[in-house]
């Protein structure tokens, strides 16, 4: 059998997902990516294939993606996170869209065509908020792990309590007033969710069909409504969301391979 | 990705000894008491001050050296401490700030102790206020005049009356002047006038070489052949080497040499550069086969309404046409005519954070000209010098990115 292997190291985690040449997902895999990235990429290849169950042997072409695309040594070619979420969105969700792709890192908001083609795109700037790293800040701060943030938003009661502030620093700084004031955790955790939608908007004018992607919405589901709410349309999430940059590198993949063979 | 080794411009050997002469020049006036030394802005009345006999220090080019050479992140904290802010002009701060060290990269260059010390300081606020403040300090610090030209701001077309106000402020700024250096002398005067148009002129060709397919210079290379454009104008040593320079690029047209290898796309830049990261953004350019054909960066050294027969006027006019100065209909409509002239496949606006004046992305200008022209574009969140608004992992995935998009297109 022919797999197309697809590997996306983020900054927080490394994931992997092999196809077969029918282009169907065969397997995943997921692991910290820490502080070696080569290795990570590995593991998380070596557990996709254990899902297969396949061996590296049967991968036909590799494509690498993420922050550490650069140091998977055994991938033929990378492309961006950026063109990988659009891919593997449109996979999903095969028309005209915006991908909202938020990661640990970084958010990105990219335009995609009917055909699957990339219009536009823009990332957020330079600054945590508005990124999974400022929600586990957050999940630090209040002493509990990410997912139970969610948890913790969904009990919220009270939708007045908001976090305004631009930066992580000063949100932080303002959590703390917060609960000065006797504040409940519950509604900080939702009101950190909140800013962090918030942030999606300021990048560009979202209209028609979304897809959110990335890992803060495979931890944090309430993600997707909470987005609904501040764009004022329906948000679509992939089966998998936090693979959907592995997916569209193993499409790349499974592109290359064919090129190649049919030597366009 | 295999390693490109960029194309390398044969004049660079001279001028780099162009260069080293200018700052040599200058430092050995700074230490004889018989000659005077005036720090002029980039953009400032230099054709005055060498009429005037006054050797001409940049303090911008100083600080984009700092910039370049990586120390202006180092230094800028000092001038924060002493109450420049980290939000205002990285030139500024970094300059400030390596002086209250005794740090010059000049030192390591060509062994000069430190900068000049001036008679005079002199300033145009066409490129922004911060010019100002920045020359101030060291007026302060040295206790010598700082006289300037304060120019409108977000000029719409260039009325007479403006440039009336500018040169009555040049005309006002010469009888300052002859208080320190004595009289004008004319002939020197229109003689520094009518070199600065030549070099002008000059630069300008090479720059339009950039406009050949391929082009032969990259704006990574202008913003490095740039320096005698800036601070040699109105000398003959600029005039000889853009000459040299001019010949070995037009020969590459003629070759059809390309600047870069394969390119496959061509970008204007918009704003300033990033100096601590000129070679890793050129070489990244290179590898994807893209050039950034032309920005107006580079081109905001054209001064072609100089003019020896009316060098008050001629100045005040040239000065107050700068790009920077202008409003954003005006700006808007020379990036549209420079993106047709190059033929360029999209625009890179750079955001720099501590630049408002050259940072053309803030009021829409991106959006409103990717309609206007179906062109795409992408902003860069960085600085001129300080390198700590700059994260080389979302501007290197981001130009990827865009490339990428540019391939689809296709």
């Amino acid at each position: 059998m022919t797999l197309f292997a697809g590997i996306d190291v983020g900054s927080g985690y490394t994931k992997a997902v092999i196809l077969d040449e029918g282009r169907e997902v065969l397997g995943s895999g997921l692991t910290h990516s820490g502080a070696n990235f080569g290795e990570a990429a590995e593991r998380a290849r070596d557990e996709a294939l254990a899902e297969a169950g396949a061996d590296a042997q049967q991968i036909t072409a590799c494509v690498s993606t993420g922050y550490g695309r650069s140091n998977v040594t055994f991938a033929e070619a990378r492309r961006t996170e950026i063109d990988c979420h659009a891919r593997g969105a449109y996979y999903h969700f095969p028309r005209a869209m915006t991908v909202v792709d938020i990661g640990g890192q970084d958010n990105k908001v990219i335009r995609v065509d009917a055909t699957g083609r990339r219009i536009d795109f823009a990332m957020n700037r330079k600054c945590a908020a508005g990124t999974g790293s400022f929600l586990e800040e957050i999940a630090f701060w209040l002493k509990v792990p990410l997912d139970e943030l969610n948890r913790m938003a969904d009990r919220s009661t009270d939708a007045s309590v908001t976090l305004g502030s631009y930066c992580t620093v000063f949100a932080k700084t303002e959590i703390l007033a917060r609960i000065r004031e006797g504040v409940r955790a519950d509604d900080l955790a939702r009101a950190a969710i909140d800013s962090v939608a918030r942030r999606v908007l300021e990048s560009r004018v979202i209209t028609g069909s979304v897809v959110l992607t990335g890992g803060v919405v495979a931890h944090v589901p309430r993600m997707k409504q909470t987005l609904e709410g501040v764009l004022g349309v329906e948000v679509d999430v992939p089966p998998s969301p936090q693979h959907t940059g592995a997916l569209g590198a193993a499409l790349v993949a499974y592109n290359v391979a064919e090129s190649q063979q049919t030597g366009r | 990705m295999s390693e490109v080794k960029p194309r390398r411009i044969a004049a660079a050997r001279q001028m780099k000894k162009v260069m080293a002469d200018h700052f040599l020049g200058i430092d050995a006036a700074s230490k004889d008491p018989a000659r005077k030394v005036a720090w002029c802005t980039s953009v400032g009345p230099a054709e005055l001050l060498q009429g005037f006999g006054f050797e001409v220090y940049y303090p911008e080019n100083h600080s984009a050296i700092l910039g370049a050479t990586r120390k202006a992140t180092d230094y800028i904290p000092h001038a924060n401490a002493v109450g420049y802010s980290p939000d205002i002009c990285s030139y500024l701060t970094a300059d400030v700030g390596a002086f209250l060290q005794g740090y010059t990269p000049l030192t390591r260059a060509y062994g000069i102790q430190s900068v000049p010390r001036p008679d005079v300081l002199v300033y145009n606020t066409n490129q922004c206020r911060d010019v100002q403040d920045w020359f101030m300090w060291y007026a302060r610090h040295w206790g010598v005049p700082c006289l300037g030209i304060q120019t409108h701001r977000n000029i719409g077309p260039v009325a007479d009356d403006h440039v009336a106000s500018i040169t009555a402020q040049v005309e006002r700024l010469a009888t300052e002047l002859e208080e320190i250096a004595g009289p004008l002398d004319p002939d020197r005067f229109r003689e520094s006038v009518a070199l600065s148009r030549r070099c002008s002129e000059l630069w300008e060709r090479v720059l339009c070489t950039g406009a050949a397919r391929p082009a032969a210079l990259t704006f990574f290379d202008g913003t490095i052949h740039m320096g005698p454009a800036v601070v040699l104008r109105g000398t003959q040593a600029a005039v000889d080497y853009y000459e040299l320079l001019l010949a070995e690029l037009e020969q590459r047209v003629a070759d059809g040499v390309a600047a870069v290898e394969g390119e496959r796309h061509r970008l204007y830049w918009e704003g300033m550069p990033v100096w601590g990261k000129l070679r890793p953004l050129s070489q990244q350019f290179l590898e994807l086969e893209t050039c950034v054909v032309a920005s107006t960066y580079c081109n905001s050294w054209i001064f072609n309404q100089l003019d020896p027969d009316d060098p008050f006027r001629s100045m005040a006019r040239a000065y107050t046409e700068l790009f920077i100065v202008r409003d954003d209909a005006v700006k808007e409509d020379y990036i549209a005519s420079m993106c047709e002239q190059y033929q360029v496949d999209g625009i890179v606006y750079h955001d720099a954070k501590t630049c408002p004046n050259n940072s053309n992305n803030r009021y829409g200008m991106p959006q409103r000209l990717s309609e206007r022209l179906s062109l795409p574009f992408l902003v860069i969140n960085g600085d001129l010098n300080d390198l700590r608004c700059y994260s080389e992992e979302q501007a290197k995935t981001s130009i990827e990115a865009f490339v990428e998009q540019l391939d689809q297109a296709n």
